[in-house]
This record gives structure tokens, sequence and C-alpha cells, in this order.
């Protein structure tokens, strides 16, 4: 049942543990079980709904910074993410292969409010080489969701014998 | 204009569908949660549409010679070699039809006539009943019990058996019910139709859709490949069912037979469908497997989930359809089917829409999201719980 169970939970963390357990053939105790170990291990990392703030009215703005930054000898990449990550208005740092490092999720009250936390705290940390600003203006699919409804999910069979 | 006179009276006396009816109601309605449809909610997997779509781009738009295409005929005998052990010349013993639909309206018409009796189980698809009456022939209805998780039981064929019976029509996996036949099921019966020396049509599109079991062919039962007709198909194995393409595989004269019939009433199937099945069978196998785990887990959720609001249902082990048990409720089929829909807005069909013998259980598809599915379930168990305060 390994990534099954997981594959479920990350499409619906809402399901009862008998539903998983029927639909996996087994028991309620061993889906139990294995959501612990999975959870102690940090391969669940967390359960969250999943918002679209942009149907939230005067919610957030958001962007995506690509960093430059110069990697330490001794922690690499690792000192700067851990830095970055500690701002409130960061949502997400992932490390990169290609033409920056960082890719900084960063959310604001305002586009001007992000402008200028980038040019005021992001960029002036030791060790940032560059960063570059990409708003972001509407998400079509986040986490495996169509956010804006785009793609039809109406049934269209419609034989009836 | 009085058109009465001039309609066929054997048409004008076959009832419609009466899955049909509940439909029309349910469209109609707001917010209605469907469990009632009987086809895969899949799309076609995409490298089989791409082919399709490059046989078009490609000029592929004749007819194909009447049987189906070579190449097809050869993967469709292969693959029931592989999947089932049993061979079949692509030359003689193959014809490719416009779904499994026509191949068993072209057996029936091409093997029964009037005076002869054709051997039904029911519950079953509702196209047999009206296309043996179309064919002349007299259907008559084998009654299989929930007891027996709806299979056929040689001693029932007995009860039915006349010298005027020539047809048997096996239908498993079985649509509605789910009931599926082993092997040792399939020889039992096959006793029987050596000994009253029948002929059997059976349609086996729903073998790939078999859960925990391996599926048998009755053609492979042994002595009974000289006496079958397989009828199976793209539908529901690969969720081609727009494509309309389906197969009939038998003995030659048979096949020769149903050819003419084919030949002069439909031509040759879809020609782009054609192409299409031929990558299907090529490099679809994998697809089949993903699409039976996502169905398998359905099976078991909604299995479970009417077990666990006292609506009996045995475990099905074929198709997408579960056939609970509704008797607990003091309510017909479509009783239980027209309140379940007025009240929380969920579509099942009424179990007598497959037979008499489906009264008192309602059809279930689990052909929908397991969010659906638990949707739906949630709605049915607070039926019932309703019905068990008042």
């Amino acid at each position: 049942m390994e990534n099954q169970l997981l594959e479920l939970l990350q499409d619906n963390c809402r399901y009862t543990n008998r539903e998983l357990a029927s639909m996996l053939n087994t028991t309620e105790e061993a889906v139990q079980a294995k959501i612990s170990e999975y959870e102690q291990k940090g391969i669940i990392c967390g359960y969250k709904a999943l918002i679209n703030w942009e149907k939230v009215p005067g919610s957030e703005v958001r962007a995506l910074i690509e960093l430059k930054v110069a990697p330490k000898p001794d922690r690499g990449f690792e000192e700067i993410a851990e830095r970055v990550m500690a701002f409130d208005e960061v949502e997400g740092v992932y490390l990169m292969a290609g033409n920056y490092d960082l890719a900084v999720f960063v959310k604001g009250h305002t586009f001007q409010e992000i402008a200028l936390f980038v040019g005021k705290r992001l960029s002036p940390l030791d060790s940032v080489l560059s960063a570059s600003t990409h708003f972001i203006l509407t998400k079509y699919k986040s986490n495996m969701v169509d956010m804006q409804n785009l793609t039809s999910d109406t049934d269209e069979r419609e034989c009836f014998i | 204009m009085d058109y009465e006179r001039f309609l066929n009276s054997k048409i004008k006396s076959t009832k419609p569908s009466g899955i049909r009816k509940f439909f029309d109601i349910a469209n109609e309605m707001e917010n209605v949660i469907s469990l009632s449809i009987g086809e895969p909610d899949f799309k076609t997997p995409w490298h089989i549409r791409e082919t399709g779509i490059r046989s078009l781009e490609k000029g592929k738009t004749w007819y194909t010679p009447n049987r189906g295409l070579s190449n097809l005929r050869e993967e469709i005998c292969k693959y029931f070699d592989r999947r089932f052990s049993v061979k079949y010349n692509p030359d003689t013993e193959t014809l490719v039809t416009v779904g499994g639909s026509e191949a068993i309206d072209a057996a029936l018409r091409c093997l029964a006539e009037p005076g002869d009796e054709v051997l039904l189980p029911q519950p079953s698809f509702v196209c047999y009943e009206p296309l043996t009456v179309m064919a002349g022939a007299t259907p008559v209805i084998i009654e299989t019990k929930a007891e027996n998780d709806f299979r056929l039981t040689p001693e029932e064929i007995e009860e039915k058996v006349t010298d005027k019976t020539k047809l048997l029509i096996l239908p498993y996996p079985n649509n509605p019910t789910g009931a599926s036949m082993s092997r040792e099921d399939y020889e039992a019966v096959a006793k029987v139709v050596e000994k009253y020396d029948l002929m059997v049509i059976s349609d086996e599109i729903y073998a790939e859709l078999s859960y925990g079991t391996k599926p048998v062919s009755f053609a492979s039962v042994t002595g009974m490949r000289d006496r079958t007709i397989v009828v199976s198909g793209f539908s529901k194995a690969y969720a081609m069912t727009g494509w309309r393409l389906g197969y009939a595989l038998g003995p030659e004269p048979i096949i020769a037979q149903m050819t003419k019939l084919h030949q002069y009433g439909i031509m040759s199937a879809p020609t782009t469908a054609q192409y299409a099945a031929i990558e299907a069978l090529q490099n679809g196998d994998n697809d089949i497997v993903k699409m039976r785990e996502q169905y398998d887990m359905r099976r078991r959720l909604i299995v479970d989930g009417f077990n666990s609001m006292g609506l009996i249902c045995f475990e099905p082990k074929g198709a997408f359809y579960v056939f609970p048990c509704i008797k607990s409720t003091g309510m017909s089929s479509e009783e239980f089917a027209s309140n379940l829909l007025m009240s929380k807005h969920v579509a099942v069909v009424p179990g007598n829409a497959f037979g008499d013998c489906g009264e008192g259980f309602v059809r279930v598809s689990y052909s929908y999201s397991v969010q659906h599915i638990k949707e739906a379930l949630g709605r049915i168990r607070a039926f019932i719980n309703e019905l068990e305060q008042h």
C-alpha cells in the first residue's frame, strides 16, 4: 500500500482511516500505523487546506524571486536558505539547478510591499549576488488542482443504456 | 398519418430501456450526483487517441475490409491468445464490429430464428432480450440468484432447457451485478451445454475488469471453443466507448455468415477507431492495469460503504457495478431509486431495469472518481439514517 496511501492522502487528507483501509484492502489499524510512521519520518509534513487566495477579497499578492547566491565553503547553500526562510513574508524556498540558485516564493499586501521587501531586506543579505522579481498574477494549476476551473469537470457521459 | 400500420410489430412491443427514465428526471435537477452511468469515466489513453489522429492526418479515411483491418484482426487474435489462451484465425474466425453490441446482434440474427429458444440469464444488460425478439426467436429468462452471487448454475440451465433451446447467452462479468464466472463455474455450465447441444454467445466485454482473479474466457473451457461466439471489444478495457469498436471470435462457418450480415448492414467498422485499436492492443496493456487498479480501489470503497450502512452487497469480482440489496428498506427498487433521487439527488438505477429478478436491488456504478463516490455514499447514508428514524 506504500505509495498508494500517500497518493490518496495527497489527493484528499480527509479520507477516514476506514475509507483508506477499504480502498487499500487493509485494516484501519494498519493505515493508522503507516500514517504515524510517515509523520515520524517527516514524509508526511502536514495537513493543510488548499486555499485559492485570489478569491478572498483583500488578500495578499505573491511573487517568485530568482536569487543568485554565492555558496559558502562550509555550509553550501543551506546557510543563506536558512536566513531567507526565516522571513515571515517567505512561503517557499527551493534550491534550483539552472540560471539561478534559489527560487523564493514571497507574499505581501501589495506589489510595492514585495518590491520593497526584496530591495531592502532580501538583496542586501550577505552572499546574495542578484535578485530578480516576478509577480504572480494567477495560479491556473497548483498542487494538482485546477484553481480557476478552466478544465470543465462536467460529466459529459450521456448514454443511458 | 397513421404510422402504426407501417411499423414493425416486434419493435413496437419492445419496451424502451428502463434505465433511461431516471436520467430524464435527474437531468432536470440541480446538484445531482449520479452513480448510474455504465461507461468508463477515464478518457481513452492519449497514445491511443494520438494514433487515431495520426491516421486521419495520413488520410486513412476509406472503408476498411469488411472484416476489419488485417493488422487489427491479427492483433486481436494475438491478444486473445496471450490473455485467454485461445487461438483464432484472424482471416476466417474474426470479425471487427461496431462495438460489442453489433456483434451480439449479428450473432443472434445469424443463429436464432422463429421457433428457437434463447436462454438468457438475468439480471443482465438490457440489450439481449429485445435483440433476441428482433431476431425472431423466443427469449427464455433464467433468474440467477443473490445467494449464488448471481452466478449461473448448471441446474438453473437444465430447468429451462427444452427441445427448442438453441442458444445460451453468457453475460459475464455481468452488468448490472458485477458477478463473474470462475473456470469451475464455466466448466459446470459447459457440461450442460454439451449435453443439450447448445451454442453459446459469451459477452466478455468486461473481462479485463476482473479483480483479484485472472479473467477466463468461456471459449477456453475444454470443448467450448467450437460452441462459442466470443463477443468483446475496446470500450471497457481501454475506455474507448465513443470509438464504437468491438469484435466477434468464433467458428469459421458462423463468423462467415455474420460477416455477410455485417457487410450488408454496416460495411465496415469505423476506420479511425480501427487504427487506434491496433495501438491499444500493441501498447495498451499498462493502461488497463492502471485503470483496473483505480476501479478496484473504488470497488472496495463502495462495497464497504453499502455493507456498513446495512444494504447488503456481495463483493463483485468484475465490471464496475455493485448491486446492493435494498429490501431492508421495505421499498421497491423503483421507489428506492426515485426517493433517493428526490430527497438526496443521488441517481442509481433500479435493479428491475435488468430483469424482474433484479427487483429488490439497485445498480450502482463506480465508474466515478473516489471523491465523487465518497460524496454519494455520504448522501445515501443520510438517506438510510432518515428512513430508520421514521
